[in-house]
């Protein structure tokens, strides 16, 4: 079995230096904080929208809950700021250096 | 060209043993055709049981062709298909020839209307599989490919001692229904619980897939517990528990992923919560729910190996995947950034992308049958899915902050896949009546709802919302270089530990015990080597091993037999 050997990889990751002159300093969009902001307000913009928008539809709900004013806008939001703010707390005992398990 | 009766799933466990045979465009070019060969004989194939071979009084039927074995077998040959057009640049043999061989071993294992020949194929897929982790050709990767093949190989032997019970309790080798009522049942549920990741029985799966080559993850990704997740639907339909597994699979990686600095690693822990949908399906049990299942399956391994392609190409072209190291991507891979996007939107179920249309059966399958609670356990992980991998993989690896790193677009090859793959996740996502028709059971169902498009746009809006003011605000979690610790701590650090314990209380002892205590602690472990060491009548593998081997024969030799 050859694969205990250090044998060169077949797949060498190609070292990132090597710069394509047209990506070097050309100037994106995005690279403009202003732009950014506009995203951002977009998605802003975007969501009370999509809130508002329940005012003018029915939905087929199969749950009594599922009819509030913004449950599914409310309850995407809520859970997962929870769910980043737990997993950012499991850290506490759930990280470990990178060579955790190498010796 | 069909041929009468041939087993689609010898196409490519044959041809893959061919391929050392060939060099330069002529291997391409029949790697690329095998796949291709393989879904025009299983589209020419009648429904039914074929391949029939009678030991003693047991029947083996080699190929069951219905319409649940069709659709897993189809999606099974496209992953083939894209994942061989992906590595086509790749010089190595030897992942050729295992990818081509799993691929294979697992369409043979779809196609198993008896146990027995499932259990032959459940192990070619582990055996053929760690091949891809292994040709990464480094200890670390050679220790994983070990853990990996313990784990399945494990899983094998699990599951033949379940199908020897359930054998003697039904006197039948048929891969039917099996439930959940005799211990043989329970073996068998476990042994499939296994190669599905099912909680505290997952971490193999976040520990090998993201440790395996480039291409050959986005091939592992396709097959293994998809497999499981077939083998479930056909054996334990409608069994409850099912229900209540698939719910916290679906919740309890994604944890994990928010947290987890290796982006293949954090594409792992978002299979194994998508796992969790469709065994949920699975575990309602009910037509909707199982199609939810099957077009779930069918649409995940298409979205998922979209990701694993992207981060494959991010790997090959910047040399890692680490999300602490990685950003502003976009400027030098802009296809690669386009494609993992539609991969990314197809995965959150976006409207007009694929995972709108095949998730949806699952949620409304449980609604309809009021499971309230899980139905919100599957609405916050929807959530969630779209805040990890959604959100997370794209913008960590090709926005954020510029790392500076400029290199190359990925091989042209690779974007072909990339293309192709994100072209189906469209295509399904526009059109769900094609992937609806090839659904098991008739479909009643219209995914493109007022009520569903907005609900399901004002659940991933405000996620995308959560993250940018948690982003802005400075709480969200940086990536970190580091690793956590997951339920593998207890075999790779618990266990050993142990060991080392055991082992250094037993030195400290051994030289204090009496003269004859000593002689006979030695005559128990000569007695135990006889009978146990390498030439031990114990240590023998003559039951199932052999078993094994002379069911591959008679399998090979009925295909012989069946032409002349």
């Amino acid at each position: 079995m050859t694969a205990s050997t250090n044998a060169p990889n077949s797949q060498p990751p190609v070292s990132p230096p090597k710069v394509p002159p047209k990506t070097a300093d050309t100037s994106y969009w995005l690279d403009q904080p202003r732009n950014v902001e506009k995203i951002v307000h977009a998605l802003y913009a975007i969501c009370a929208f999509l809130v508002l928008l329940d005012l003018f539809y029915h939905k087929h709900a199969h749950f009594a809950f599922e009819n509030w004013f913004g449950f599914y806008a409310g309850y995407g939001f809520f859970m997962c700021v929870a769910l980043v703010l737990i997993a950012k707390w499991m850290r506490i005992f759930l990280k470990r250096n990178e060579d955790y398990y190498d010796h | 060209m069909i041929i009468d009766g041939l087993n689609p799933a010898f196409i490519l466990i044959v041809g893959g043993l061919l391929v050392p045979l060939l060099y330069g465009t002529l291997r391409k070019a029949f790697m690329l055709a095998l796949p291709l060969l393989g879904i025009m004989q299983l589209w020419g194939l009648p429904y039914g049981e074929m391949g029939l071979i009678q030991i003693f009084d047991f029947q083996l039927v080699t190929l069951r062709l219905d319409q649940l074995s069709f659709i897993f077998t189809l999606i099974f040959f496209i992953a083939a298909f894209l994942g061989v057009l992906y590595a086509l640049h790749v010089k190595d043999t030897i992942q050729h020839v295992a990818a081509l061989v799993y691929s294979g071993a697992a369409i043979g294992a779809a196609l198993a209307g008896d146990l027995l020949t499932l259990f032959v194929y459940w192990e070619l897929t582990a055996i053929a599989s760690v091949f891809l982790i292994w040709a990464r050709r480094t200890q670390h990767a050679f220790r994983v490919g070990m853990r990996y093949l313990i784990i399945q190989i494990g899983s094998g032997v699990i599951l033949l001692a379940g199908v020897v019970l359930h054998v003697s309790a039904t006197h039948s080798l048929a891969f039917n229904h099996i439930g959940l009522e005799a211990p043989g049942g329970w073996l068998i549920f476990i042994a499939f619980g296994i190669k599905c990741a099912f909680p505290l029985l997952h971490n193999w799966l976040q520990d090998a897939y993201p440790e395996a080559t480039v291409t050959g993850t986005v091939i592992l990704s396709a097959f293994t517990t998809k497999l499981a997740v077939y083998a479930l639907a056909r054996g334990f339909a409608g069994t409850e528990l099912l229900i209540y597994i698939g719910a916290t699979m679906t919740a309890f990686p994604i944890f994990y992923a928010v947290i987890e600095n290796d982006l293949r690693r954090v594409l792992a822990y978002s299979l194994n919560n998508q796992l969790g949908f469709m065994v949920v399906g699975i575990g309602i049990g009910t037509e909707l729910a199982l199609n939810g299942t099957a077009a779930h399956a069918f649409c995940h391994i298409l979205y998922k190996a979209l990701l694993f392609m992207s981060m494959g190409a991010v790997l090959l072209r910047a040399g890692t995947v680490k999300g602490s190291e990685l950003g502003g991507l976009y400027k030098s891979m802009p296809w690669t950034t386009g494609f993992c996007i539609i991969g990314a939107a197809s995965i959150s179920a976006f409207p007009l992308f694929s995972g709108f249309v095949s998730k949806s059966l699952i949620l409304t399958a449980v609604a309809v049958e009021h499971h309230w609670f899980v139905w919100l356990v599957l609405l916050f992980a929807s959530a969630g899915v779209f805040h990890h991998s959604g959100i997370k993989i794209p913008y960590f690896a090709f926005f954020a902050h510029d790392s500076g790193i400029r290199c190359q677009e990925a091989p042209r090859n690779m974007l072909i896949a990339m293309g192709l793959t994100a072209f189906l996740c469209l295509f399904i996502g526009m059109v769900p009546s094609a992937l609806y028709a090839l659904l098991p059971y008739e479909v009643d169902y219209a995914p493109y709802t007022t009520a569903h498009v907005i609900t399901q746009l004002q659940l991933l809006m405000f996620s995308a919302l959560a993250f940018t003011i948690l982003m802005r605000t400075g709480l969200y979690p940086p990536e970190l270089r580091s690793v956590n610790i997951d339920s593998d701590w207890f075999y790779r650090k618990l266990l050993p530990a142990g060991i080392q314990r055991i082992i250094a209380i037993g030195s400290y002892y051994q030289p204090r015990l009496s003269a004859r205590r000593q002689r006979r602690i030695a005559a128990f472990i000569d007695e135990l080597y006889r009978h146990h060491g390498p030439e031990g009548r114990f240590a023998r593998t003559w039951p199932t091993g052999s078993m094994v081997l002379w069911v591959a024969i008679l399998l090979a030799s009925c295909l012989l037999f069946y032409y002349q």
